[in-house]
């Protein structure tokens, strides 16, 4: 056995990371389900500022208002009165890695954490359930003076720029989900990129659910200034329980002028995880944004990243994958939002169904009547790897201008008897060829990951692989 | 041991969706030793090559094929693969995103055994075989057969059988789309390979790949049978004559051209 494959099952017996810390390490953990006394207590155990906890309440009866979503995915099976919306750690945020308690740095462990942070570590913030329980930002990252903090943290250092920009990308009456966000949003990243500056090494975050029943909310602000550039990643994997959790994140980014943001996310939630998430960007002048979306795992995703061009010049990009098996449903897209004249967008959507599992691309393209000369590229690859998988394609164009360019393709194929075969006949094992095949697949997307963050993947997907056949 | 076949083939039957190709082929192959297989189209020459290798969509429904004494009818593409069979397909299948170099290190560490793989004497062999083949080596960055031309896939085909050192080499039409240079090299590359310890099945319609690739023995195929067997002398009898004569001495109708 090669040492690859003894690796993989060494991982394989942690996969899905089917373990978990013990409750009673948590300092405070709300009673489940949602009322007005737990978005106060949320906003008191926080020490927040009056404001934001008037946007709480105001988003609590948006979200009580708010119909469920009766398109997309089937959402009847969450049960908002049987969850935790709030939970801490430990007290406080913790900045230096020595501080951050040992049972959480264990779980941390076999996540690999600490791993990627030696090897390019531009500041750490580690989600731990709601809390966020380290962070550390690099020396010469705050000589550039590029803020990366946890959302918390930063509503408390800088809360005018929070006050100016939060929810304004993504406001409470958005959707259903992003006024529950709202009411009960914990943790997240907020960045601030100075004008001019490019940040060199990606900022990375990793997210985790932990507890069973907690919902996890967090909120994230990237503001990249004139001229300047970021990439920011987040991983998330999360444990098997028995019963049903959801993660519902609200995503903002602002791209000002001549500015570049690439938001890269690699999500491996466990199976039972209701993943419903508003992610949306605006690019002001020849500012570019990129989403580049990796969603396996879970049991329904509904996301759809979003880029409004604002002005002259802006660029929108999304690339992502999607990955669905047994009893899961990815329901996830792109929305291109063309306001402005010579805009352009691009969106690229590979997804794999397998095992009964079922893959949705569902994306919009708008495009303003003044926004003339216009270039719009959509691409959807979906892969089957069985008969009883199943792969849809819901692909929305309100194009109100006449100059402008579309192209659009969607194409859906079975993995191939042929290339099985072929590979076959050149001595890999069955499994070992879907593997390669799928692996083949996303290698566009894959492709744009730092290493590390592609070994990963690959490997996650052999091990799903794996449990594919027999 | 020498003396053991290294392929033995025994009124072999085989099926495709429930229709007969191969109607009782018998057929062996010592080390050392190139078979030339031709016959029309339709006959079932690439049937059989599909057979040998295990396709999952052909049902051997009598007879057995053995490798190097052992039965290996039943069983799996890449269990064969790993004793030691290769097939240059006749139509190698692109492989999107996955590169020729990552392919071939897949590839070579399921045959030779992953522990005996280091990756810098795998890049200097790979380096080595691709010039020898011209094949420019900025095609190990290329995505397995996507976009190659025909004669590019049958390069690469033998440029695998280089890297793998099959006991037994198939060659499925290997000079199908060939123009003279592409078939001298591919066949120069053949010649190269065969050692004495190998076997090469060379399945051909025309006898123009038999000019480079010289046979010990060919085989004729006729309806799924082999219907004469004898020197190199057969294949230029059948240049000459066409496969007519034949088809009609069978009772089946001389194929349109």
């Amino acid at each position: 056995m090669s040492s690859d494959a003894a690796l993989l099952e060494e991982i394989g017996q942690d996969y899905k990371y089917g373990f978990h810390d013990n409750d009673e390490k948590y300092v405070y953990k709300s009673s489940k389900g949602l009322t007005r006394e737990i978005v106060e207590t949320i906003s008191k155990q926080k020490n927040e500022p009056q404001w934001m906890l008037e946007r709480r309440l105001e988003a609590l009866e948006i979200f009580n208002s708010k119909p469920m979503p009766e398109w997309g995915s089937d959402l009847s099976e969450i049960d908002f009165s049987d969850i935790h919306y709030f939970m801490k750690a430990n007290e406080g945020v913790e900045k230096s890695w020595d501080d951050v308690p040992e049972y959480i740095k264990k779980t941390f462990d076999r996540l690999g954490i600490p791993e990627a942070e030696r090897k390019f570590l531009a500041g750490v913030s580690a989600q731990y359930d709601s809390e966020v329980v380290y962070h550390s930002i690099r020396e010469d990252l705050e000589k550039l003076g590029v803020i990366f903090l946890d959302m918390d943290s930063g509503l408390k250092e800088y809360p005018e720029i929070v006050q100016k920009y939060f929810g304004t990308i993504i406001p409470s009456i958005d959707n259903k989900f992003a006024a529950l966000n709202t009411a009960v949003w914990s943790g997240g990243s907020f960045i601030v990129v100075p004008a001019g500056v490019k940040v060199e090494i990606p900022l990375q975050a990793y997210f985790r659910i932990n507890a069973q029943n907690m919902g996890q909310f967090e909120r994230t602000l990237i503001i990249a200034q004139p001229g300047s550039s970021v990439h920011y990643i987040e991983g998330c994997t999360a444990p098997i329980y028995a019963s049903d959790s959801l993660h519902s994140a609200v995503v903002e980014l602002i791209a000002e002028e001549g500015s570049t943001i690439r938001y890269t996310t690699i999500q491996n939630w466990s199976n039972n995880v209701f993943n419903l998430v508003t992610k949306r960007a605006y690019a002001y002048k020849n500012a570019t944004v990129e989403w580049i979306d990796g969603n396996l795992g879970s049991k329904i995703t509904m996301k759809y990243p979003a880029v409004h061009l604002m002005e002259e010049g802006a660029r929108g990009e999304v690339l992502s994958i999607a990955y669905a098996g047994k009893g899961q449903h990815q329901d996830a897209g792109a929305k291109m939002v063309h306001l402005a004249p010579n805009t352009a967008s691009t969106v690229l959507s590979k997804s794999i169904s397998r095992d009964g599992g079922r893959t949705s691309y569902r994306g919009l393209v708008k495009v303003a009547p003044d926004a003339h000369n216009v270039r719009v590229n959509v691409r959807c690859d979906a892969l089957l790897l069985d008969d009883k998988s199943r792969s849809d394609t819901y692909p929305y164009m309100e194009i109100d201008n006449k100059d402008v360019q579309v192209g659009h393709e969607a194409t859906v194929s079975k993995i191939g008897d042929e290339q099985l075969f072929y590979l076959m006949s050149r001595g890999l094992s069955e499994n070992d060829a879907i593997a390669m095949i799928v692996n083949g697949f996303f290698e566009p997307f894959i492709k744009e990951l730092p290493m590390e963050y592609a070994v990963e993947l690959n490997r996650l997907i052999q091990l799903e692989m794996e449990g594919s056949i027999g | 041991m020498s003396e053991t076949p290294l392929l033995v083939i025994k009124n072999l039957h085989a099926s495709v969706d429930g229709k007969p190709i191969l109607r009782g082929l018998d057929l062996t192959v010592n080390r050392g030793e190139i078979h030339a297989l031709m016959g029309p189209n339709g006959s079932g020459k690439s049937t059989l090559s599909n057979v040998i290798c295990g396709h999952p969509n052909y049902e051997v429904t009598e007879g057995e094929i053995h490798f190097m004494g052992q039965n290996i009818t039943e069983m799996e593409p890449d269990e064969r693969a790993k004793l030691g069979i290769f097939l240059a397909f006749q139509y190698p299948t692109s492989i999107p995103g996955v590169t020729l170099a990552n392919f071939l290190l897949a590839s070579v560490k399921a045959i030779r055994g992953a522990d005996n793989v280091k990756l810098l004497p795998f890049r200097k062999e790979l380096v080595a075989q691709m010039q020898e083949l011209g094949i420019n080596q900025d095609f190990a960055k290329r995505y397995v057969n996507e976009g190659f031309s025909g004669g590019e896939k049958k390069r690469c085909e033998i440029l695998q059988m280089a890297m793998l050192k099959p006991a037994l080499a198939i060659l499925d039409e290997t000079d199908s789309g060939l123009d003279i240079d592409a078939l001298r090299i591919v066949s120069e590359g053949v010649n190269r390979l065969t050692t004495p310890e190998m076997g090469v099945l060379v399945i051909t319609h025309y006898q123009r790949l038999l000019n480079h690739i010289k046979p010990h023995k060919v085989h004729v195929l006729v309806h799924g049978r082999i219907v004469q067997s004898g020197g190199p002398e057969i294949a230029l009898q059948l240049e000459e004559n066409g496969y007519d004569e034949l088809l009609k001495a069978h009772g089946l109708e001389p194929a349109g051209v």
